[in-house]
């Protein structure tokens, strides 16, 4: 057992975890953020997305340890209070979710590639979900939600 | 953009209410609960697809740390876990039974597929019992493996089951033999075509997950599942588990992250927690990581058929006769049966008046994971047979694929096929000229010659399908083989401050029920969707429900209506007194009750508040309170309809087929809400197109072991595999229920595999290949085109 000490939306939290502890699981079971889900076990849905120091990082790919010291950000830390981030009301606009298992996912990789690409245009945004899985939406709505959401987010900014 | 409206109206784009909660990381998902006292489960999986269990040796995996209890098959049936149940008595032709293999929780003498459980390990943490099944030693004697559905029924097949000779579960038919023999003589043309329709992992992004809390104080289990019927799995569960009663079950379905017919079996592993709860006094869950989903969660499709069509010169089809091979998998699961038999064969009229029609299914079983309802559920399956026909029928004729489907489209309704069902409505040619607009049709050859410029093959494809959803009317239903209770309930329960409760037993996993009921009980209360709460998915809250799958929501809505037809009544009644005048001049539109003979008039809430007031009317006449219940059996199944227009451009050079448009003009009856009925069908084009070019679930031919169990071997449709898709709505709104809606979530996986597959035979100038049109399997017919 080690203690890990991370920063998560803001706040800065203590994690009691094995050493064989994915990020994702200190997430969900250690901190009761289950926001961030699990679709797989190869590291290929992306549903587990979350920022770490600012990038889209697929949280079943890390070890907790191995955040020890990180900014975290997770879908539960994206909205604005009670105001939604522009990214999570676009994908309310669009109809960017059906189940919403993918969603949270989605929502974080969609914030990151508008952190790296400023106004994608659609190619590039269906080139870049291409590790998150969604089995409902076909995608169409979530590109166009990516798109808004990436407007919007210039327009705050 | 949908601008947000707070009265609801049927037919409008009103956004998603449950988005709130989805979007901010606030969704409820069973893997999210954990509960005082909580344990884990895991399952140890047979590694082999045929074997004998010899022995199991649990001992260095009971002294592993954190373990509580390991139970294998045997002590689960001694302990009284019966087999699973099968949902649906099919009879074979010759009147006998089907031939049902025992299909235990945990196996107990012989395993039959890969990944099918043999142990369960209940420790303190997730990890402690995952560690400590790689621990259980068990001892297998593998036995020979069948995959192939025509080697399965050979002589001298490795045999699944003790006492079914050749895997043949059951011989079923439907349809008139001795008239479409005689069709056939009388034909001039003929037509014939071999298939596979190729089997199918569903794939929902949230795995199966269930967990469990039995109390033994007052005998009563609670289970937290995800799952598309979790009300009508009550009675399933307390059967199976021997509660004295449903009262003593409780079963919670929270937000369900997808199904697509994946979530609405029963299934072994489910039975075993629950089992192993009731026996360890401890709340018990199991989540399933997503190598068991690939290996165990109920596969779709997986056909082998045969089939011929009988013409005249003009191409009017005169008979079809159809023979299927029907791959079970190693056992029946809750529904295979029915939709192997009477929610496929049904269907093989498709858009078209063919006089006779006969087929057989056999259903088979082989060592590999069961097979169940799968987006669509044989509908896909006979779409894709009689659109695949159309096509080389059109080719044998020499017309145009349009034509072909015009000279034998079904032009009036209600139209009985010869298969028991009666089409509803419809206008088929009216779809396909919208279909043929959208995609523009006349404009192909342009466009073909431009790819050719190019070194590309362009083809373009239509498919017309009809399915039948809706499900369905109990009593039609019951004389098929089925248990009946195929009606949705709802319930309406307005509070005395106005506010609004709707309890329904149809389940929502990406449907958007909450939005939808919210809107049409808006509508007809007059009252803002803001104080209406829909609720599903928990039986101590709703009575009674059958669940959401094969396109059904239009059954729980009109559920719905009916009962908000009888509160707007009572209200009447009530606001008679309130205005002291006659019943019958009581009008209510919009929110307001008025009446012609007095100048006041009462709000709905108003209404709501007398009636918990009971002061203002005489409770020997009126009963006090506003709750109303409604269970509504449809009279048919609706029958949704559309054509699907495909065009594809193939690189020779690489054999990569790319879907370059896609456009569709569907027939959902009237549409409540289209922004979401447009995103059903998003989804179900996608996974429709993904089947004809990228699914397949795989096992080697020699062991058995399935090759195609991740998301690296698995060809999932991404993000960037497909443009965007042209749609619009033909509704010719069906008579059978009060909204005149029909159905949508399974369409586009329906229409869409036949559009591409033709599409890609147009492009290639062939009469057929077979699903999924790999890159490889392209490029080398491309070679051998080339060649000769
Ligand atoms: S759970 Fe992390 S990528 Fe699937
Ligand atoms: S919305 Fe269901 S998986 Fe994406």
């Amino acid at each position: 057992m080690s203690r890990i000490e991370l920063r998560v939306n803001g706040r800065d939290v203590e994690v009691e975890a094995d050493g064989r502890t994915l990020l994702t699981h200190a997430l969900r079971d250690h901190l009761r953020l289950t926001g961030t889900h699990i679709g797989c076990d190869t590291s290929q849905c992306g549903s587990c997305t979350v920022h770490v120091d600012g990038k889209a990082v697929k949280s079943c790919t890390m070890l907790a340890v191995q955040a020890a010291g990180c900014d975290i950000l997770t879908i539960e830390g994206l909205a604005n209070g009670r105001e939604l981030h522009p990214m999570q009301a676009a994908f309310n606009d669009f109809h960017g979710l059906q189940c919403g298992f993918c969603t949270p996912g989605m929502i974080m990789m969609a914030v990151d590639i508008v952190n790296r690409h400023g106004r994608p245009d659609e190619a590039t945004v269906r080139a870049e979900l291409e590790g998150n899985l969604c089995r409902c939406t076909g995608y169409h709505n979530i590109i166009k939600a990516v798109c808004a959401g990436a407007e919007r987010m210039g327009e705050v900014a | 953009m949908n601008e947000t409206v707070s009265n609801g109206k049927f037919g409008q784009s009103v956004k998603r209410v449950e988005d709130a909660r989805l979007i901010t990381g606030r969704g409820r998902f069973v893997d999210d609960l954990v509960f005082p006292g909580q344990t884990h489960a895991a399952f140890v999986r047979s590694p082999y697809a045929h074997a004998a269990i010899a022995g199991i040796d649990l001992e260095s995996a009971r002294n592993m740390p954190g373990v509580i209890r390991i139970f294998t098959g045997r002590e689960l049936a001694d302990a009284g876990l019966p087999p699973l149940p099968s949902g649906w008595n099919l009879s074979s032709v010759d009147g006998t039974p089907a031939r049902v293999g025992l299909h235990h929780a945990l196996a107990v003498d012989a395993i039959r597929f890969v990944g099918e459980p043999v142990a369960l390990v209940i420790a303190e943490t997730r990890d402690q019992a995952r560690d400590a099944a790689d621990a259980v030693l068990v001892e297998y004697q593998e036995l020979p493996t069948v995959v192939d559905l025509a080697a399965a029924i050979a002589d001298g097949a490795p045999q699944l089951h003790d006492g079914i000779a050749q895997n043949r579960a059951f011989e079923w038919e439907i349809g008139g033999s001795a008239e479409v023999d005689a069709a056939f003589a009388a034909a001039t043309r003929r037509v014939t075509l071999s298939l596979r329709n190729n089997r199918l992992i569903p794939n929902a992004i949230e795995p199966r997950a269930i967990n469990v809390q039995w109390s033994a104080f007052d005998q009563a289990m609670t289970i937290y599942l995800t799952h598309q019927n979790p009300i009508g799995m009550r009675g399933f569960f307390a059967i199976m588990l021997g509660l004295p009663s449903e009262n003593n079950l409780r079963v919670v379905s929270p937000d369900v992250g997808g199904g697509f017919g994946s979530k609405a079996p029963a299934y072994a592993e489910e039975f075993a927690v629950a089992f192993a709860a009731k026996m360890l006094d401890r709340p018990v869950k199991w989540t399933a990581e997503r190598s068991e989903s690939f290996l165990t969660d109920a596969h779709g499709r997986d056909h082998l058929t045969t089939a011929e069509l009988a013409m005249d010169d003009d191409g009017r089809f005169l008979g079809l006769r159809v023979h299927t091979l029907a791959n079970l998998g190693a056992y029946i699961s809750t529904s295979n049966a029915l939709v192997v038999s009477y929610m496929y064969a049904t269907m093989l009229s498709g858009q078209y008046a063919i006089p006779a029609i006969h087929a057989r299914v056999e259903g088979v079983y082989t060592n590999t994971c069961p097979v169940d309802a799968y987006r669509g559920a044989g509908r896909p399956e006979a779409a894709y047979l009689i659109e695949r026909l159309a096509n080389i029928a059109a080719r044998e004729i020499g017309v145009d694929q349009a034509e072909i489907r015009r000279r034998n489209f079904i032009r009036q309704f209600p139209y009985q096929t010869p298969l028991i069902y009666c089409y509803d409505s419809g206008d088929y040619e009216g779809c396909l000229d919208a279909a043929l607009g959208l995609a523009d049709y006349p404009g192909f050859a342009a466009r073909k010659a431009e790819s050719q410029a190019r070194g590309k093959l362009r083809g373009i494809g239509l498919s017309a399908y009809v399915e039948a959803c809706g499900i369905g009317p109990s009593k039609l239903l019951a004389s098929l083989g089925g248990g009946g209770a195929m009606w949705e309930s709802c319930e309406i329960r307005v509070q005395p401050g106005g506010s609004i409760e709707v309890l329904t037993g149809a389940h929502n996993h990406g449907q958007g029920h909450q939005t939808v009921y919210a809107q049409i009980v808006s509508e007809r209360f007059g009252v803002p969707m803001d104080s209406i709460n829909v609720v599903q998915g928990d039986t101590n809250r709703i009575q009674a429900g059958t669940g959401t799958y094969g396109s059904r929501a239009s059954v729980g809505l009109s559920a719905a209506v009916h009962s908000c037809d009888k509160i707007v009544a009572k209200g009447r009644a009530i606001v008679a007194h309130m205005l002291e005048v006659d019943l019958a001049d009581v009008v209510f539109a919009d929110g307001i009750y008025s009446s012609a003979a007095s100048n006041r008039t009462v709000t709905f809430v108003e209404m709501a508040q007398a009636a918990h007031g009971a002061a203002s009317f005489p409770t020997d006449q009126i009963e006090p309170g506003l709750v109303a219940t409604s269970f509504f059996d449809p009279p048919n199944f609706t029958y949704p309809a559309g054509v699907h227009v495909c065009e594809v451009e193939i690189d020779p050079e690489t054999g990569v087929v790319e879907v370059v448009a896609f456009n569709a003009a569907d027939d959902f009856g009237n549409v409540a809400n289209p922004l979401i009925v447009e995103g059903q069908v998003h989804g179900g084009v996608t996974q429709g197109i993904a089947q004809a070019l990228w699914e397949n679930a795989l096992y080697d031919p020699d062991n058995a072991q399935l090759m195609t169990a991740s998301y690296m071997d698995y060809g999932m449709p991404r993000a960037d595999s497909l443009p965007e898709f042209g749609l619009c709505f033909w509704p010719s709104p069906t008579p059978v229920n009060p909204l005149g809606m029909k159905g949508c979530g399974e369409a586009g996986a329906i229409g869409a595999p036949p559009a591409v597959i033709n599409a890609v035979c147009d492009a290639l100038g062939m009469d057929h290949i077979d699903m999924p049109a790999s890159p490889e399997k392209i490029w080398q017919l491309c070679r051998t085109r080339e060649v000769s």
